[in-house]
C-alpha cells in the first residue's frame, strides 16, 4: 500500500487555503505604512492631548489669575522641576529604593506562596481564602503600625508597608495564573505520563506568566505610591513623601508639584521596565504578537 | 488475543454522586487488533469519547476490564504506549512547533539529537517540516491539528488514540486531513482508535466502525469496511463507500429508537 500521490486539485486547495493565512505574516507588504507613520499613528494622539492639557493648563491658570497654592502654573512648576533638580531627584533616588526594596520582598514572597499553592492543597484551601479577604483591605492604613515595628528612620519600615501592598496582587494572579490552565493540556501532559513538576515547568509556569507580568504592572505603580504614603508618616526627610509634604505645609506648592512629576516619572519608567521584561519573557503572549511579526 | 492492542470486557462508567448519577456506558465488549482503523460513532452522549478517555487512563472505569498492550490502561499509559489528539489541537504556544512535537519525546528523556532528528522526520511526515520554527498561532486550524498528529506519533506510538480530530475544521481541509491521516497510517502501522460523529469520516477511514447509541451507552453494532486501500476521491465517490454510508446510518438509526436492544 503506498500513498497515494496528491492530486493537482489537492494541492491547489492546500496551497490556497494555507498561503492565504499567512498573508498578514509577511512583514513589509508594499503600501503598507511605514515605521515611523505606525509610530505616529500609534502615539501621536496621545502625545497631542498631552500638549494640549499642558496649554490649555498654563493659559488658565493665567487668564483666571488662579492663586499658586490651589494650581501652579505649569511653567512655575517646571522652573522648579529644574533648579531643584539635584535635591528631589535625590530625594526620589532614595524613595525610589524604598519602592524597589519592597517590591522585590513583597514579590518574591507572593510567588513562593502560589508555588506553596500549587504543591500543598493545604495552603490553598486554608489561606487562600484570607489572602483574597486581605487583598481587598486598605493595607496602606497599616503604615504607621508599620513604622513602629519597624523603625521609623530605616527604610526598612517603608519596604514592609510596599511588601504587603505587593504581596497580594502578585500571589494571587499568579496563583490563579497556575491553576487556570486548559484541562486539554493537563489531559496532554497525563497522557505523556508527566509529573508534576514536569506539569508546572510546561505548562503551568508559562500559562501564569500573563498573570504574573499583569500583576505585576499594577504592583509597580502601587509600591511607589506605598513608599510616598509610608513616608507621610513620619520617618527621615531626604525623601519625596516628606519633601512633599514639608514644602506643602510651606505653601511651596511648586516645589510640591515637582516632586510629585518625579514620582509619576518614576513610576512611570518603573512600568515601562516590567513591560520590556515581559516582552522578552513572552514574546508569544497574544498581547504582544502584533509586534513579532512571522 | 496477542495481537489484541485493546480489550474491553464488560466496561462500564458512571458519573457523578449516588444522587445524581449518569450512566456513561454500560457492557462494553470490544477487541481492537494491532493494525487496525477503528471508528467510534454515534450520537452526542453515547459515551464514544469517555470509552476513548477510558483506553487512554484519562478515566477509570466503573466496571468491567481493560486491557491495552497486555497491559493495564494505567501501566500502558505510563509506557507511553498512545499518543492521543483532540478535537483541539492543544499545541503549547510558547513552544515553537518543533518544540511541541518535541515535548513528548523531551518528557520522555530522549537525548536532544536525537529529539530533533525524531521530530523532523514526524514533521516531514505531516509535511510541515518548513514550518518547524513558527509557533502554532501562525498555523491554520488544520495546520495545527497536523502539528499535534506529529506530536502524537513522535515516540511511535503503538495505539494512537484520536477524538473527533478534524471536528473543528472546515470540509475541504478536513478531506484532506482524512486523506492524510490515511497515508500516515499506513506508512507508521499504527493501531488507531477515532472518535467521530461524522458517517461518511468513520466509512472512509476505518476497517471497522463501532456504532453506538446513547442512554447509556452501548455497542449496537459493529460494521466492517472492506473498501480497498489505498482510498482516495474515486473511493468516495463508490457504490460500495455509499453502501456502507447507508449501513451505519441505519445503524445509528436502529440504535437511536432502541430497536436490536439486547
Amino acid at each position: 500500500m503506498t500513498p497515494r500521490d496528491p492530486t493537482e486539485r489537492d494541492v491547489e486547495l492546500l496551497e490556497s487555503h494555507e498561503t492565504d493565512i499567512f498573508a498578514g505574516f509577511e512583514g513589509d507588504i508594499p503600501g503598507e505604512p511605514g515605521r515611523l507613520e505606525t509610530w505616529i499613528r500609534a502615539y501621536g494622539p496621545a502625545a497631542a492631548a498631552f500638549v494640549v492639557v499642558l496649554a490649555l493648563w498654563e493659559i488658565l491658570t493665567r487668564a483666571l489669575d488662579i492663586e499658586t497654592f490651589l494650581l501652579p502654573k505649569p511653567s512655575e512648576i517646571l522652573d522648579r522641576f529644574i533648579t531643584n533638580a539635584p535635591i528631589i531627584w535625590g530625594h526620589g533616588f532614595r524613595t525610589l529604593v524604598e519602592a524597589l526594596g519592597g517590591f522585590v520582598i513583597g514579590g518574591t514572597l507572593a510567588v513562593a506562596m502560589a508555588f506553596a499553592t500549587v504543591r500543598w492543597a493545604a495552603i490553598r484551601e486554608g489561606l487562600l481564602p484570607f489572602a483574597i479577604a486581605a487583598n481587598t483591605m486598605p493595607i496602606i492604613a497599616l503604615a504607621p503600625i508599620a513604622n513602629n515595628w519597624f523603625n521609623v528612620t530605616s527604610p526598612l519600615s517603608k519596604m514592609a508597608v510596599v511588601s504587603v501592598i505587593v504581596f497580594f496582587p502578585v500571589m494571587i494572579n499568579t496563583t490563579r495564573g497556575l491553576f487556570e490552565v486548559d484541562p486539554g493540556e493537563l489531559d496532554l501532559l497525563r497522557s505523556m505520563a508527566a509529573t508534576p513538576r514536569e506539569v508546572l515547568r510546561h505548562v503551568r509556569i508559562p500559562n501564569a506568566l500573563p498573570y504574573f507580568f499583569s500583576a505585576l504592572k499594577v504592583a509597580s505603580t502601587l509600591s511607589i505610591i506605598g513608599a510616598i504614603v509610608a513616608e507621610y508618616f513620619g520617618g527621615p526627610q531626604d525623601v519625596l513623601g516628606q519633601y512633599i509634604l514639608n514644602r506643602a505645609n510651606l505653601f511651596q506648592f511648586p516645589d510640591a508639584w515637582a516632586a510629585i512629576l518625579v514620582a509619576s516619572i518614576l513610576g512611570i519608567a518603573f512600568y515601562v521596565l516590567i513591560v520590556l521584561v515581559e516582552r522578552l519573557a513572552m514574546p508569544w503572549h497574544v498581547s504582544l504578537r502584533a509586534t513579532e511579526g512571522g | 488475543m496477542s495481537d489484541a492492542v485493546v480489550v474491553a470486557r464488560g466496561v462500564g462508567k458512571v458519573f457523578g454522586t449516588d444522587t445524581d448519577r449518569v450512566e456513561a456506558l454500560r457492557g462494553i465488549d470490544l477487541q481492537i487488533a494491532r493494525g487496525e482503523f477503528i471508528s467510534l460513532i454515534g450520537p452526542s452522549g453515547c459515551g464514544k469519547s469517555t470509552l476513548l478517555r477510558l483506553i487512554g487512563d484519562l478515566l477509570q472505569p466503573s466496571a468491567g476490564e481493560l486491557v491495552v498492550n497486555g497491559k493495564p490502561p494505567r501501566q500502558a499509559r505510563l509506557d507511553r504506549d498512545y499518543g492521543i489528539v483532540f478535537q483541539q489541537p492543544t499545541l503549547l504556544d510558547w513552544r515553537t512547533v518543533r518544540a511541541n512535537v518535541e515535548l513528548p519525546l523531551e518528557i520522555m528523556g530522549v537525548a536532544r539529537e536525537e529529539r530533533a532528528a525524531r521530530a523532523e522526520e514526524m514533521l516531514a511526515l505531516v509535511q510541515l517540516a518548513e514550518f518547524a520554527d513558527h509557533h502554532p498561532w501562525q498555523l491554520s486550524g488544520g495546520m495545527q491539528q497536523r502539528v499535534a498528529i506529529a506530536r502524537a506519533l513522535g515516540f511511535r506510538p503503538a495505539l494512537l488514540l484520536m477524538d473527533e480530530p478534524f471536528g473543528a475544521l472546515d470540509e475541504m481541509t478536513r478531506e484532506l486531513m482524512q486523506q492524510e491521516l490515511l497515508r500516515i497510517w499506513t506508512e507508521t502501522e499504527t493501531t488507531v482508535v477515532f472518535v467521530t460523529h461524522s458517517i461518511p469520516e468513520a466509512v472512509f477511514l476505518s476497517t471497522r466502525v463501532v456504532v453506538m447509541s446513547p442512554r447509556p451507552g452501548r455497542i449496537s453494532a459493529v460494521i466492517d469496511v472492506p473498501l480497498a486501500h489505498p482510498r482516495d476521491v474515486e473511493t468516495r465517490e463508490s457504490d460500495d463507500y455509499y453502501r456502507l454510508i447507508t449501513e451505519v446510518r441505519e445503524a445509528l438509526r436502529r440504535g437511536e429508537t432502541g430497536e436490536g436492544r439486547r
